[in-house]
């Protein structure tokens, strides 16, 4: 019994200790002071209306916001189709490929950045939409592909063969049947896509330039050159979002266990 | 081989829809454009290794054929080939006189009942059966009326507005079924659609199949390795062997007329005896073979194998006391020994063991003489019962 205790001590600690950085964050961000003070002194939404009313942050939020996007789009199709290739044909050299897929998820960010800044330099990408979206899309996919892939495992391959054998073109039989069945999968996989790259630093640092700046970015040039606390009012808000996102993932995946 | 199908050729002249293989004669020709399905040659390979192997099959249109054969043997590949869903490596595949190897299945016009259901789980039962019609871009007035009328077909009237997950095992065949057949295809296949329920259900819906069958009049074609569900369902039953059809015939040839020992033994219960053809004469049509002392006979004779196989029914043998004399020569009598006895209601059955260790199943009504377990007998049997066929050596072990 109170072995049971202290490992629940133990854990409520672990917890703690997990979220405190994190939520720390949050009561600086209402400080009254121009500083990074904690606890705060006073109270105030001033970093906050800094944020919303400086036009170099909303821009930067406005591209994140359309990266995040974009690279949600381009990785959601991209991962479910190469989902569908690796779950339902056979082939040599496909738990490789699998592998080569999620490799992203391994390889450390720093190798994927350095590698693509010597490719983008000469492509011309460096400081552009498509270059952000392209390099986000890479460390996106492993997740788009592991929620669909999982989705895909509970659907029974005999539907489509069904399907076939009651007149439906290989396409319409994903677009009637694999698809509705995979949504839940395919939104969270999404998400995730969107949250990764809305958090994404260091791919973003190396193929930023002063004209193209993501909110992390942004965040990041600030806090290392100023102590503005309007940082701490962005960073709140970033987190809120990915927040949000997340439970959304875990709803649609939760549904997807409710249908089955 | 079994030759099927030949009866049917009529005076007509050969079709013209088979062109481009001038190897064929008129007749062949003639058969697979009068045929439902036509198999010739037919052949999968998986690697080396051939999985279906040079197959002829003839399926009469309306007709419902049975693949019957044990796990492995090659049906359910050769329906997936039918069905499109296994790609036919060499050979001939005709449905209705159309080639149809190198056809997607969805072009191919067949339904298809499968052994899990396979009803999509996010669609009604309404939304299921309505999923073929869709895809003919089917007028929505006419889908209605065809889909109320398949599923008062399947008495499932009332279920429309379920979700698969709703109904119990039996309903979601049943909608499968309506699902696979209210567009009127000219083939159904069915991949051992009943082999996941228990056995009242099967036998309930082994009626419903048999009677919707007579109802849509299509050729229908069914895989299972249950042979009283072939015997029961059957016009005629192909059945499989590594790869190869043994034997093609309605039940009661293969029954009563196996071709080989494995058609005699798969198909109902048996007893076997064996014996080198060495000690084989043979007189006025019949063969007569030695067994330990004794003498059995049985009708027709088999030239040209080195061990030859007595087949007997259970119910065509009767256990009399010891002592007992054949009443003439056309009586086989052996000396057993009764191993177990079992009341089953409609009679009893005997597990009767033969001097040199062959085994044999008995049958015998209920005003028969009785026995015991450990009692002597003699089991005897009318000549014409036996079935002669060539030993190929195959295991004893009794299939059910």
């Amino acid at each position: 019994m109170t072995m049971k205790r202290v490992l629940i001590a133990f854990s409520v600690l672990v917890i703690f200790l997990l979220i405190v950085p994190t939520l720390v964050i949050v009561p600086i961000s209402f400080n009254a002071s121009p500083s990074f003070d904690f606890p705060p002194k006073g109270w105030s939404l001033q970093w906050y209306e800094n944020f919303l009313t400086d036009r170099e942050w909303l821009k930067a939020l406005g591209n994140s916001v359309l990266v995040a996007i974009l690279t949600a789009i381009v990785a959601t199709v991209a991962g479910v189709l190469a989902s569908l290739g690796l779950s339902r044909l056979k082939f040599r050299g496909k738990s490789l490929l699998e592998n080569y897929f999620l490799a992203p998820m391994i390889v450390p960010g720093i190798v994927i950045a350095i590698g693509l800044y010597s490719l983008f330099i000469r492509l011309d990408l460096l400081g552009t939409i498509p270059g952000f979206v392209f390099a986000h899309t890479i460390v996106a996919l492993p997740l788009v592909i592991i929620n669909v892939m999982a989705s895909l495992q509970g659907v029974d391959p005999r539907l489509a063969q069904a399907a076939a054998s009651l007149g439906a073109s290989k396409a319409r039989t994903f677009f009637t049947v694999t698809l509705p069945l995979i949504v839940p999968g395919v939104t969270a996989g999404a998400l995730f896509a969107f949250v990764t790259s809305f958090d994404e630093i260091i791919l973003s640092l190396f193929i930023q330039d002063p004209s193209l700046q993501t909110l992390p970015v942004k965040i990041y040039r600030s806090v290392t050159q100023s102590t503005d606390p309007t940082v701490a009012a962005v960073a709140v808000v970033t987190m809120a979002v990915s927040v949000v996102v997340m439970l959304a993932a875990q709803l649609a995946t939760r549904k997807r266990k409710a249908l089955t | 081989m079994t030759e099927t199908g030949a009866q049917s050729v009529g005076a007509a002249e050969p079709g013209d829809r088979v062109s481009g293989d001038v190897s064929l004669d008129t007749r062949t020709i003639q058969q697979i454009n009068e045929a439902g399905i036509s198999l010739k040659g037919v052949t999968k390979r998986y690697g080396d290794k051939a999985v279906v192997d040079d197959i002829d099959l003839v399926i009469e249109p309306g007709e419902f054929m049975t693949l019957l054969g044990p796990s492995g043997s090659g049906k359910t590949t050769t329906l997936n080939m039918i069905a499109g869903f296994a790609d036919v490596t060499e050979g001939l595949l005709h449905i209705h006189g159309k080639p149809v190897a190198k056809l997607p299945a969805h072009k191919r016009d067949i339904g298809m009942v499968f052994q899990n259901y396979a009803l999509f789980p996010h669609m009604t039962v309404e939304e299921n059966v309505a999923y073929p019609l869709q895809r003919r871009k089917m007028p929505k007035a006419e889908q209605r009326k065809r889909i109320a009328e398949s599923l008062q077909m399947v008495r499932l009237a009332e279920y429309g507005g379920r979700y698969p997950a709703e109904l119990s095992g039996g309903q979601q065949q049943r909608a499968a079924l309506a699902r696979a057949l209210v567009y009127n295809p000219r083939v159904l296949l069915m991949d051992e659609p009943l082999g996941a329920l228990d056995k009242k259900l099967r036998e309930w819906l082994q009626m419903e199949i048999k009677r919707i069958h007579q109802e849509v009049g299509s050729t229908f074609v069914y895989v299972t390795h249950d042979q009283e569900e072939a015997l029961s369902l059957s016009d005629r039953i192909a059945v499989f062997n590594n790869g190869k059809i043994e034997q093609v015939g309605t039940g009661v040839e293969l029954y009563e007329h196996p071709d080989t020992l494995f058609v005699g033994r798969f198909l109902g219960e048996s007893s076997v005896l064996r014996a080198p053809s060495s000690t084989a004469t043979v007189r006025d049509g019949n063969t007569t073979l030695a067994v330990g002392d004794h003498h059995v006979t049985v009708p027709g004779e088999r030239r040209g194998v080195e061990s030859l196989a007595v087949l007997v029914r259970p119910e065509n043998l009767s256990l009399e006391l010891p002592g007992y004399v054949p009443a003439s020569s056309t009586e086989n009598a052996l000396p057993v020994t009764v191993k177990t006895a079992t009341y089953l209601g409609v009679g009893w059955r005997y597990d009767v063991v033969l001097f040199d260790g062959t085994s044999g199943i008995v049958r015998t009504p209920n005003d028969a003489t009785r026995f015991g377990p450990g009692d002597q007998a003699i089991v005897t049997w009318d000549v014409r019962h036996g079935v002669l066929l060539e030993d190929l050596g195959e295991g004893d072990e009794s299939t059910t």
